[in-house]
């Protein structure tokens, strides 16, 4: 009887496994085949209004960059603080517990959030918005990632560092983060890949545009929402143009996440 | 002459312990010799060794009684429980030293790993840095086995040349007094062998106290030894004594391995 279950199971388990690699096959192949008609060079040297993607490629990663350039210091200062200075105490399992509750947060409350604290106030999409969508998405990640690598640093490391006279700043800063990198530096790949294909958070903030645009305080050019705009017209060329960007970032996407798991294994062994 | 340390009426609580880990224990630690601390798990020796650089001070909330005192070189003692000031800490740990049970090298290379403490006191010449490392590589026998490979990763080094890479560590800040706790129970025989060779000539530069749970290595390396037992000090006297004519029953029965 055992041994049925067991076998049911074994096989249900599997089943599911085999559907979930031809669903991500399918999506694979779909967006090689549909995007790679419209991909040449052409489109990565001419915006949107000339029918390329240059300023949607731009417009993405500024407005990822931007987020993860103020998102990676707070969030490692704050993952610090949590395992190194506040560890035990009330307020910083609060602050865990907080970061847990908004990791898990739709990103589309993300977004109209911000649409309602930045964006109406100042009466129309903007960069500013777009990258503090991104950024309040990308914080509690790097805050858990920092707190638990920082978590896996063996104790007697600190106080070998404390025990030949390091002040604790100083053990932090060039002995504990050392001993953690590898496991921060995946966790800050993964956070950036995550940010970078969002679409929810950037719908109604950063908005996008059809032009080159190099002020932030401007509705800002973002490829995922313009894939979404894309996607529903008429036109075919369009429609391609949509497929094209969709392949390219989901190829991003997919080496960040690669480069990540790389160096994830690499700390294993 | 006066002792390198002197522990009196010391007692240690951890926060939240409902009974002191330390009872009232009185110990003295003469300059260069080596006193060995024994006892059966649980008995309080790492909480002992611990108190004497107030490593335990990374955690608040321990409570504690008694002095700790320490000779300073003008010949003035100083009681080190009554340090609050973090560059006083750190004054206190370059002069008393720890090697652990676990080698802990830092994540940098050789160089770095004994480098590190070195600048911290303020060292930036370059050439003296480098001399300083030699030397304290060569006290701990370990500079033939790696002049060629300084700038490696020393997390790359064997258990035992990681140990003894630890040890240089701290030989290289010119302590007074060294503390090690159970520094080779990680390690295989030769290691072991090799640190007890090295720890036996410190001695004539340094004060000593080890912690260990081998009374071989206690009655071959040691000059005095300490037994404890729940928290107590039970006896303390020169090791020959200890281990052939103990005074006290406990003492006895720990030693032949009645118990413990
Ligand atoms: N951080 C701590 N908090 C509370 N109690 C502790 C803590 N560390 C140790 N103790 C308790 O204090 C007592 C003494 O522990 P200690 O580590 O000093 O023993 P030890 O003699 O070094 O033992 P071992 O030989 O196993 O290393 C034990 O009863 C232990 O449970
Ligand atoms: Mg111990």
């Amino acid at each position: 009887m055992r041994l049925l279950v067991n076998k049911i199971a074994i096989a249900l388990s599997s089943l599911t496994a085999i559907l979930g690699l031809i669903f991500l096959g399918w999506i694979l192949i779909t967006l090689i085949l549909k995007g790679s008609t419209a991909l040449s060079p052409y489109i990565f040297t001419h915006d949107l209004v000339n029918n390329g993607i240059r300023n949607l490629l731009w417009g993405q990663f500024v407005l990822a960059g931007l987020a993860s350039a103020i998102g990676i210091p707070v969030g490692l200062l704050a993952g610090i603080y949590l395992q190194e200075y506040g560890n035990h105490t009330r307020y910083a399992d609060f602050i865990r517990d907080l970061s847990d509750v908004m990791m898990s947060a739709p990103s589309i409350v993300i977004g109209t959030f911000i649409y309602a604290i930045i964006v109406i106030p100042v009466g129309h999409t903007n960069g500013w918005a777009g990258i503090a969508a991104l950024f309040v998405m990308m914080l509690p990640i790097v805050v858990r990632t920092t707190d638990d690598m920082l978590s896996l640093v063996p104790t007697e490391l600190r106080e070998a560092g404390i025990a030949i006279g390091a002040p604790k700043y100083h053990v932090i800063f060039h002995i504990i983060l050392k001993a953690a990198k590898v496991g921060i530096m995946t966790g800050l790949i993964l956070a950036f890949a995550r940010i970078v294909g969002e679409t929810a958070p950037l719908l109604y903030t950063s908005g996008s545009t059809i032009y080159m645009e190099t002020s932030l305080s401007q509705t800002f050019p973002s490829m995922t929402v313009s894939i979404y705009n894309l996607a529903t017209m008429p036109d075919e060329k369009l429609v391609a143009l949509a497929w094209a960007a969709a392949l390219i970032l989901t190829i991003a996407v997919l080496a960040l996440n690669l480069i990540g798991r790389f160096l994830i294994k690499d700390r294993r062994l | 002459m006066k002792n390198k340390m002197e522990i009196n009426h010391f007692s240690f609580t951890y926060k939240g312990a409902k009974a002191p880990s330390l009872n009232n224990i009185t110990l003295p630690v003469q300059t260069h010799k080596v006193t060995s601390i024994i006892g059966p798990s649980g008995c309080g020796k790492s909480t002992l060794l611990r108190s004497m650089n107030r490593i335990h001070d990374l955690y608040p909330g321990n409570t504690y009684e008694g002095e700790i005192l320490l000779l300073d070189k003008d010949g003035n003692q100083q009681n080190i429980l009554d340090i609050k000031k973090e560059n006083e800490f750190i004054h206190l740990r370059q002069k008393v030293g720890m090697v652990f049970q676990k080698p802990t090298p830092f994540p940098m290379s050789i160089f770095d790993n004994i480098a590190y403490g070195l600048k911290l006191t303020g060292l930036k010449n370059k050439h003296k840095l480098y001399d300083y490392v030699e030397k304290s590589l060569r006290d701990v026998a370990l500079w033939e086995e790696v002049k060629n490979r300084l700038y490696d990763d020393a997390r790359g080094l064997s258990g035992g040349q990681q140990q003894r890479l630890c040890i240089a560590r701290v030989i290289a800040l010119k302590p007074e007094v060294i503390l090690f706790d159970e520094p080779t129970s990680a390690l295989d025989p030769l290691s072991t062998l090799a640190i007890e060779e090295m720890i036996f000539e410190l001695k004539q530069n340094y004060t000593i106290t080890i912690v260990t749970h081998n009374m071989q290595q206690a009655s071959r390396i040691s000059d005095y030894t300490a037994f404890m037992y729940l928290g107590d000090l039970i006896e303390f006297d020169h090791t020959e004594t200890i281990f052939i004519r103990p005074k006290e029953k406990q003492t006895e029965d720990y030693i032949t391995g009645k118990f413990g």
